[in-house]
Parts: structure tokens; C-alpha cells; sequence
């Protein structure tokens, strides 16, 4: 199936800097019509849509506010997170500069259906050039009235790849360390200074117009029984055309890749560095919860690309943001990165691959968030369809 | 295109990283005095203040360059040569990564991912970003910051 523009569908047709032609499009309609609807019977709408949250975990976004709603308070949160650090991603960015506004009209729904006064969009620092773009338009939808029910206020990240991880971001937000919290308490009942929060995915928030104007039934016919809808990937690496391509969640991994024009792949990373890797012979592979996604990071490898260097510079990059409160991934990653080394300079030893998989076995299970759990799977893939890339870089014995 | 007009803060809001922040607009780095007062201001050991102004890459505790330069190491921009970039980056600066220029123009750095993908080899200089690098290239840019 080609591409499918439903998320994307203002980007680079409207004027991303003025709400006028987002207006003539059909913008802030599905607003008015929430604000009309009950908050309950928006929410519903989205459960009924199936949407389920884009930024990697897949939690149905539904719940997640109803969960908010139905918790005691009067003081809610709503959280959008802007903080894009997953290697490989740049399709908020992409969707930040192109179709602000889209985003703005799915916050203020959500603040609707959740009973949210305050909004904080958080921006990493990386993205601090779109901060003026983002505020420009926050600002003339303010104008306009369409945020009289809801604040929204630009918090920004100050580096820290971590901070995407919802809990360690709201800790950012409070201005401390950006360290992930144990949980329960999850975020929907005690969350940004204690109180229930929501915290969706600016891609989350970009579907929600589209659900409350068309309809769940009409988002829910696309994709698979449990992958609803479109996805948004950030297509990069060995590609003759890298970019954002939206596609109908179920499409294979092998459309997306013609799309952009990849040619002798040798294998390809999708979820960033701690995602999944998917040799060229399982191509066919669909691109959907059920199987394999992230946050749709998709980078491609050909076949003149090192394996083992590149499992050793992700495993780098995981050593270098790990946050250190939990000890399995702090020193987890320092030591695949030592054991890495080694293959990559040709002098690993037979018994390193068995530490490597009884590392990774340790990390999954004792790790306190995502970002230790999932870390050892680039080591554990690739050991899995590319075994013989490590077994040649054991050293000989002399004599 | 109109700022949005901030609003005073709220006691939540005056947090140790908005104020570590401030610093770091106000110097250019945080220095050990603002980590005192803002430990003492907020009433915080002066380790815990610390403890934030070091967790984050984009705060410095160091004085840095007028210019921050900082070149993306991830797989992506790897892939498409980002060594070409560091490589004339430290020749046309004559300084080594990690390091700033004599007359505090540059301060030269990697940083991870910073989702500009598909423009890569891409870099930050300050707040900016530039993509689709080239060793031609490098030379304009760096006329353009003072």
C-alpha cells in the first residue's frame, strides 16, 4: 500500500507560521465539535478509534485519559512529549516545523476530555529552533479563542536522551535529574507534582482531530485488528531518499524501504538504538505492534556496513545516556561496551558471546525502566542473524 | 512573528533546572557561585543543585566559546561521513574536540542524536541548526558566527 496522509496531511500545504490556511482546512472543527461532546463521549470516541500511543510503548490512549479522568482532583496535567531522542526519529520534527497546528487543536481536546487547565509541551533542546515557530503558533491559536479552557506552556529539555521516558521527564519538568521513578504510581494518578497526568506523543496528539471529526469507525478501518490507523516513520541511513513517510500500520517493511529507495540492504534498525534489528531476508516483516515498530524509527544498513561497529557505537550511545539510577543498565552497557570492543578490534574471545547473552538476559529482567531493558536487544538481534559477524573477530590462538 | 508573553512563574515553576538555565544565559556557563545561591535561595544541599547542573549535556559548568559546536556522533549522520565534518571542523578551527578556540570564539563538541536525520551529517551551532554537510560548506557557516 503507498503512502497515506492523514497525519501529515497540512505538512508543507499549509503556512506553518500563520492559522489561516489551517483554518480553510477544516482546523479547529473537530474542537468545537468535542467541546460540544461530554468529555466522557470524547473518550470514548478515541477508545473506540483504537488509537494507541505512537511514541513507542503502544499504550491505548483512551484509557490512559480515561485513567486521568477518573482519578481524584480537580488539578490535571496534560503532557505533551516533544522530546524526540531516540536515534533516527525526526518526524516530530518534521511534524513540529510543517503543521503546528494540528497539534495545538489535539492538545486542546485532550485537555477537554481530561479535565487538564495546564498543558506543558516538552521540547528538547535540540529542537530549540523551533521554538519561536511553536510559540508563533500557540500564540494566534490564543487569539483566535481556541484555548480558553487550556494553558500551554513550552517546557525545554536541556539534553538528556532519558527525558523521553515519561516519568524521568516529568522529573525534568520539576526541574530535577531526568531519572526515571518506580511505578506504581503511574502518571494518570500521580504524575507531574503528584497530580494525574497525561503524557502522549505530539504524533498521539496529531490523530486526535481527525478521530473526533470523522469518527472512530472511520480511523479504525485502517491497519491491523490491533494496530489502528497510520504511522509516521523517519526513514534514514543508506537510503537515496531519506524522510518522513506516513503508511498504513500493517504495510511491510519492504514498501517502506522502495519508498525510499533503499538498495542491498544488509539490515535494518527499526526503534532507534533500542529497537529491533531485521536482517534483509525478513523484509516482508509488517510494521505494526503486533510485530515490530518504536517510535518508527527506521535505519537502513547496506551491505558494506560493519555489524559489530555498528551494535558497538548504539551500545556507546546507551552507555553514554544511560542515567545511572539503576545499576543493571548503568554498568550493563559499560560492560557490553568493553565486550564489543573487543570483537570489533578482532580480539574477542569464544566465551565473550555467552556473556553478552547472559549480560542481556540480566539487563532485561533487573533494569528499572525501558531504556536498560531494551538495551540489550541490538546485541542480542544481532547475535541472533549475524553470529557469524562475531565468531570471525574471535582472536586466533598463536601456535 | 509575535513572542508568546510569559507569565510569572509559579513557586513549582522556579525550579533548580529553570534557574540553572538562567544561569547559563546569563554567563554562558554555570558558574560555582549560581550553584550556591540557587542552592541556598532554594533552600537545597548544594550537591543536589549539582547533581542537576552536570546531568544535563546542554549545561556546562565550564566556561565555554561564544559559539557552541556541536556535531552530531550518532549512527545515521556516521553513516553518511560525519568524520569528513569533524575532521574539517578541527583543521579550520585548529582546535581538538572537547576543546575552545584561544580568542573564545568556537567551543567544539559531540553531541548524540539530535533528529535531524535526514540532513545528515548535521550539527548544531548554538541554538541552530545546519544539515546536508559538506567540507565546502563548513568554511560559510562558521564566517557567519562572530
Amino acid at each position: 500500500m503507498p503512502e497515506r496522509h492523514i497525519v501529515l496531511k497540512n505538512c508543507k500545504v499549509i503556512d506553518p507560521q500563520d492559522i489561516t490556511g489551517y483554518l480553510a482546512r477544516d482546523g479547529f472543527k473537530a474542537l468545537a465539535k468535542a467541546r460540544e461532546m461530554q468529555p466522557d463521549a470524547v473518550i470514548n470516541e478515541v477508545k473506540a478509534a483504537g488509537l494507541r500511543g505512537r511514541g513507542g510503548a503502544g499504550f491505548p490512549c483512551g484509557l490512559k485519559w480515561e485513567g486521568a479522568r477518573k482519578s481524584p482532583g480537580d488539578t490535571k496535567y496534560l503532557i505533551c512529549n516533544a522530546d524526540e531522542g531516540e536515534v533516527g526519529t525526526f518526524k516530530d520534527r518534521y511534524i513540529l516545523e510543517n503543521d503546528p497546528f494540528t497539534l495545538i487543536e489535539g492538545i486542546a481536546i485532550a485537555a477537554h476530555a481530561i479535565g487538564a487547565k495546564q498543558c506543558y509541551i516538552y521540547l528538547r533542546a535540540e529542537y530549540r529552533h523551533r521554538l519561536n515557530l511553536l510559540n508563533n503558533a500557540i500564540s494566534q491559536a490564543n487569539d483566535k479563542g481556541f484555548l480558553s479552557h487550556v494553558e500551554i506552556n513550552i517546557r525545554e529539555g536541556a539534553g538528556a536522551y532519558i527525558c523521553g521516558e515519561e516519568s524521568a521527564l516529568m522529573d525534568s519538568i520539576e526541574g530535577k535529574r531526568g531519572e526515571p521513578r518506580y511505578r506504581p504510581p503511574f502518571p494518570t494518578v500521580a504524575g507531574l507534582w503528584g497530580k494525574p497526568t497525561v503524557i502522549n506523543n505530539v504524533e498521539t496528539l496529531m490523530n486526535i482531530p481527525n478521530i473526533i471529526l470523522n469518527g472512530a469507525q472511520q480511523f479504525s478501518q485502517l491497519g491491523t485488528e490491533k494496530s489502528k490507523g497510520t504511522k509516521v516513520f523517519s526513514v534514514s541511513g543508506d537510503v537515496a531518499k531519506p524522510g518522513v513517510y506516513e503508511l498504513v500500520l500493517g504495510s511491510k517493511l519492504r514498501e517502506l524501504l522502495d519508498l525510499a529507495g533503499a538498495k542491498a540492504v544488509k539490515m535494518v534498525q527499526i526503534g532507534g538504538a533500542t529497537g529491533r534489528i531485521v536482517p534483509a531476508e525478513m523484509l516482508d516483516t509488517l510494521l505494526s505492534f503486533e510485530t515490530i515498530l518504536g517510535a518508527g524509527a527506521v535505519t537502513v544498513y547496506d551491505e558494506s556496513r560493519d555489524i559489530v561497529d555498528i551494535v558497538l557505537r548504539t551500545m556507546e550511545f546507551l552507555r553514554e545516556e544511560s542515567c545511572g539510577k539503576c545499576s543493571p543498565c548503568r554498568e550493563g552497557t559499560e560492560a557490553m561496551v568493553a565486550i564489543l570492543r573487543k570483537f570489533a578490534d578482532g580480539r574477542g574471545a569464544p566465551k565473550d558471546t555467552v556473556l553478552l547473552e547472559e549480560l542481556s538476559s540480566a539487563m532485561m529482567l533487573s533494569s528499572l525502566c525501558g531504556l536498560g531493558q531494551a538495551a540489550p536487544f541490538p546485541v542480542t538481534d544481532s547475535l541472533k542473524y549475524f553470529r557469524p559477524d562475531y565468531e570471525s573477530r574471535v582472536k586466533q590462538k598463536m601456535g | 512573528m509575535t513572542e508568546i508573553q510569559t507569565k510569572t512563574a509559579s513557586p513549582q515553576e522556579e525550579n533548580v533546572l529553570v534557574r540553572l538555565k538562567g544561569a547559563q544565559s546569563q554567563f554562558g556557563y554555570i558558574p560555582e557561585k549560581s550553584i550556591m545561591e540557587i542552592a541556598q535561595s532554594l533552600d537545597l544541599p548544594l550537591s543536589e543543585v549539582y547533581g542537576v547542573a552536570t546531568f544535563y549535556s546542554f549545561l556546562a559548568i565550564r566556561p565555554l566559546g561564544r559559539n557552541v559546536i556541536r556535531v552530531c556522533q550518532s549512527l545515521p549522520c556516521y553513516l553518511k561521513h560525519s568524520e569528513m565534518i569533524i575532521d574539517t571542523l578541527e583543521n579550520a578551527l585548529g582546535i581538538k574536540f572537547g576543546e575552545t578556540t584561544n580568542d573564545g570564539r568556537f567551543s567544539l563538541g559531540f553531541t548524540n542524536c539530535i533528529g535531524a536525520c535526514d540532513l545528515a551529517p548535521a550539527m548544531l551551532i548554538n541554538d541552530e541548526l545546519h544539515g546536508n554537510l559538506t567540507p565546502d560548506k563548513i568554511e560559510q557557516i562558521l564566517k557567519s558566527y562572530k
